[in-house]
C-alpha cells in the first residue's frame, strides 16, 4: 500500500453523543498519490471533513475511530500517539479551514502565527524563521511581507487572511494539504486568485492536495479524482471526466442537474435534490439516498447496496447500476465485480497512473 | 493612548464631583445628625457643637464650603474621632485593608483562573462538576459564615492560627482566606465559561492543526483570549476588596478601612463619609482606566480612542 501517500481503508467513525450513536463514515475508503488532486463533495453531515480530519488525528470529541485503517506518508495513524501526531500536523500534512476570518487569533501578529509552526517543525532560529515567513507571504502573493508580518488578523482582508493561513500550511513543505472549503466565506473573485494560488504552489512544491466543497465548479477545474460523499459513505468515484460526463449515481446525478447553466434561458429554473439531508443518528436501513432518489426501488430501501466497478478507478454504490450489471453481465462474473473493490493491492500503479495521465 | 488616558482622567474628575455632590445630599436628608444620639449633651451643647462645625449653617453654603476645601486638598476633622483629620484616618487605616485585600485578589487569581481552565478542560466529567459545585458554594455561602468557620475550628477548636490581629503572617491566613472565596468562585466560573468558549474557536482547531502541544495551545492561544472577561471582573474587584470589607475586619479585629465606611454611616460622621466615599469613587475610576489600558495590551483589536 506504500505507492498511496494517503491510503483510507474502510474507514468506520461515530460520535458518541448523548442521544445515541451517530454514524458519520461507515466504511470510507480514500487513496491519493503523491502530488495527486483528490475532491471530495457532498452537502453539509456527509462526512468530508470528519474523513480528512480524522487522517490527521484531529477528530472532534465524542467521535471515535471505530474501524478501518488510516495511513499517511508511511505512518500507520492508528497506532500513533498523540506526540508522534502532533510532529506530523503542520509539517507532513496541513490544512487551510473554510473560515479565514475565525481561524487566525485575534491577539498575536501574522508574523507570530507563521513563525510558530516553523520553530515548532524546524530547527531553525528565530531570525531564520523570519526570513522563512518573509518568504512565504511572497509566495502566496502578499506584497510588502515586512509590513504584514507585524499586522493583526483584523488589519487584513479576508483574501490575504486565507492567504496567511495557506502561509502557515505550506510553512514545511507538507507532502499533504487538505483544504477544508477554502474558498466558501470569500467573495468570487477571491476565490478564483486562492484557486489558482493553490494550484500554482501545488505544482511548485509538489504537494498532494485532498480538496473538500460542495462546490462542483471548484472541483471540476482543480481536482483530477473526485468522491461524491452522502451520508457517511462514498457513494461514486472516479475521475473528474467519468463525474461529469458519465455519472453513475442518482446523488451525482442530481448534484450535477443543480448546477446553473451559462447557457440556460432566462426562464429555466435550477433543479434542486428534493428532500432533506438524512438523521444521521436513525439511518435508513437500504441506501441512504433512497428517500431522496427518483429511481428508488424496493431493494433500495431494505439493503446497502454493492460496489459497481466500472474500471479500475470508476465505481458507484447503488442497486441500479448493480441491475444493469446484473443484466449485462452472466452470473459467474457479476459475483466478481461485486467482490472488486477500489482498493484492490494489484490495481495501485494503474490508478497512480491514470492520475499522472489526467493532469 | 496619551490623549485618551488625558481625557479619562477629566471625565474621572466629574464623575467624582457627581459621586460627591450626591453623596452630599443623601447622607443630610437621612434624618439625624452627629451629635444628636448622646442623650447627655444640653440643647446648648450641642448647638456650640453645630455652631463649631458649621453645622447650624444652610445646606447649600455647607456644600460650597466643603467642596471648596475639598478642592483645596482639606478634608477636614472627623466629627466623631475627636483630633483626626480625614486624611489621616484614611492613610493609616487604607494601608492595612489593602494588604489583606490585595493578597486576596492575588489568591483569587491565582486559584480562580487555573481552576476555571481545568473545569473547562475537563468539561462534563467528574472533576468539572466538583469544581463547579465548590464555585457555586463559595458564591453561596455570605463571607461572614465563612469567617465564623473558620474562627471557630481552625482558630478555636484547632488553635493553628491566631484569630485577630494582624501582627504576623498567620494573622493575615484567614482574613485572607475569607475574603477570597468568593472572588475565586466568581472568577473559576467566569473563567470556566469563556475558556469554553475560546477553545470551541476556529483559531483553536488552527493550533491543534499546527502540531502544538495542548499546552502551549492552552496557555499561548486560549489563555490571552479567554483572561478578558476575568479582567473586566477584576478591576472593579480589586477597588472594593482592597478599601476593606467590614464583616471580615470585624471579626478578625483588623484596624481596616472597611469598618470606617459602615461606622461613619451609622455615626452620621459627615466628613469621614464624605471622605472615604471620594477615597473609593476615585479609586474606582482609576481602576477602571487601568482596566481599558489592560484591554489594549491583552487585544489587539481594542483601540483606546
Amino acid at each position: 500500500m506504500s505507492e498511496y501517500l494517503v491510503n483510507i481503508e474502510n474507514e468506520r467513525l461515530s460520535f458518541f453523543t448523548p442521544a445515541g450513536e451517530v454514524k458519520a463514515l461507515n466504511g470510507v475508503s480514500i487513496h491519493v498519490g503523491e502530488g495527486e488532486v483528490l475532491g471530495i463533495v457532498g452537502e453539509s453531515g456527509s462526512g468530508k471533513s470528519v474523513t480528512a480530519y480524522s487522517l490527521m488525528g484531529l477528530t472532534a470529541y465524542p467521535g471515535r475511530l471505530i474501524g478501518g485503517d488510516l495511513y499517511f506518508n508511511g505512518h500507520h495513524i492508528n497506532e500513533m500517539t498523540e506526540k508522534q501526531m502532533r510532529k506530523m500536523r503542520g509539517n507532513e500534512v496541513s490544512i487551510i479551514f473554510q473560515d479565514p476570518m475565525t481561524s487566525l487569533n485575534p491577539v498575536y501578529t501574522i508574523g507570530n502565527q507563521i513563525r510558530e509552526v516553523i520553530l515548532l517543525h524546524t530547527d531553525k532560529t528565530k531570525k531564520e524563521a523570519q526570513e522563512r515567513a518573509i518568504e512565504l507571504l511572497t509566495l502566496v502573493g502578499i506584497n510588502e511581507p515586512k509590513k504584514r508580518l507585524k499586522q493583526y488578523p483584523h488589519e487584513l482582508s479576508g483574501g490575504m487572511r486565507q492567504r496567511v493561513m495557506i502561509a502557515i500550511a505550506l510553512a514545511c513543505e507538507p507532502k499533504l494539504l487538505i483544504a477544508d472549503e477554502p474558498t466558501t466565506a470569500l467573495d468570487v473573485t477571491i476565490q478564483a486568485q486562492i484557486l489558482e494560488l493553490m494550484m500554482e504552489l501545488k505544482d511548485k512544491l509538489g504537494m498532494a492536495i485532498i480538496m473538500i466543497t460542495h462546490d462542483l465548479g471548484i472541483v471540476a477545474s482543480t481536482c483530477e479524482r473526485i468522491a461524491v460523499m452522502y451520508a457517511g459513505n462514498i457513494v461514486e468515484y472516479g475521475t473528474t471526466d467519468d463525474i461529469f460526463y458519465n455519472p453513475r449515481h442518482e446523488y451525482t446525478k442530481g448534484l450535477i442537474r443543480s448546477i446553473p447553466r451559462m447557457d440556460a434561458t432566462e426562464h429555466t429554473r435550477l433543479v434542486p435534490i428534493e428532500g432533506t439531508p438524512v438523521d444521521m443518528l436513525n439511518p435508513p436501513k437500504g441506501c441512504k439516498f433512497a428517500s431522496r432518489c427518483e429511481k428508488c426501488m424496493k431493494i433500495c430501501l431494505t439493503e446497502m447496496p454493492p460496489v459497481t466497478q466500472f474500471d479500475e478507478i470508476h465505481y458507484t454504490q447503488c442497486w441500479l447500476n448493480q441491475k444493469a450489471e446484473m443484466e449485462e453481465a452472466s452470473p459467474q462474473s457479476s459475483g466478481k465485480e461485486q467482490a472488486g473493490s477500489p482498493a484492490e493491492p494489484e490495481q495501485d500503479p494503474q490508478i497512480a497512473e491514470g492520475g499522472a495521465a489526467n493532469e | 493612548m496619551l490623549k485618551y488616558i488625558v481625557k479619562r482622567l477629566i471625565i474621572a474628575l466629574i464623575t467624582i464631583f457627581a459621586v460627591a455632590t450626591l453623596t452630599f445630599f443623601l447622607m443630610n436628608a437621612v434624618p439625624g445628625g452627629p451629635f444628636q444620639a448622646e442623650k447627655s449633651i444640653s440643647a446648648q451643647a450641642r448647638a456650640n457643637l453645630d455652631a463649631k462645625y458649621g453645622l447650624d449653617k444652610p445646606l447649600f453654603q455647607r456644600y460650597l464650603t466643603y467642596m471648596n476645601d475639598a478642592l483645596h486638598g482639606d478634608f477636614s476633622e472627623s466629627l466623631k474621632q475627636r483630633g483626626r483629620s480625614v486624611i489621616s484616618i484614611i492613610t493609616t487605616k487604607f494601608p492595612v485593608s489593602a494588604r489583606v485585600g490585595g493578597m486576596a485578589v492575588l489568591l483569587s487569581l491565582i486559584i480562580g483562573v487555573p481552576l476555571g481552565c481545568i473545569a473547562a478542560l475537563n468539561r462534563g466529567k467528574a472533576l468539572d462538576n466538583v469544581i463547579i459545585v465548590l464555585a457555586t458554594c463559595g458564591i453561596a455561602i455570605p463571607g461572614f459564615v465563612i469567617c465564623t468557620l473558620l474562627l471557630y475550628f481552625i482558630g478555636a477548636k484547632l488553635q493553628w492560627l491566631p484569630t485577630y490581629g494582624l501582627s504576623s503572617w498567620k494573622h493575615y491566613i484567614m482574613p485572607v482566606i475569607s475574603i477570597a472565596v468568593y472572588p475565586t468562585a466568581y472568577i473559576t466560573r467566569l473563567m470556566r465559561s469563556s475558556m469554553l468558549d475560546v477553545l470551541g474557536q476556529d483559531y483553536m482547531r488552527t493550533a491543534r492543526a499546527k502540531g502544538l502541544s495542548q499546552s502551549v495551545s492552552l496557555f499561548k492561544h486560549a489563555l490571552r483570549n479567554a483572561v478578558i472577561p476575568v479582567v473586566t471582573y477584576v478591576g472593579p474587584m480589586l477597588a472594593y476588596t482592597i478599601t476593606g470589607s467590614m464583616i471580615v475586619e470585624k471579626i478578625f479585629t483588623i484596624p481596616g478601612l472597611g469598618s470606617e465606611f459602615v461606622s461613619s454611616a451609622l455615626n452620621r460622621d459627615y466628613t469621614v463619609i464624605m471622605g472615604t466615599t471620594i477615597f473609593l469613587a476615585t479609586l474606582m475610576v482609576l481602576v477602571n482606566v487601568l482596566v481599558d489600558i489592560v484591554y489594549t495590551i491583552i487585544d489587539p483589536r481594542i483601540k483606546l480612542k
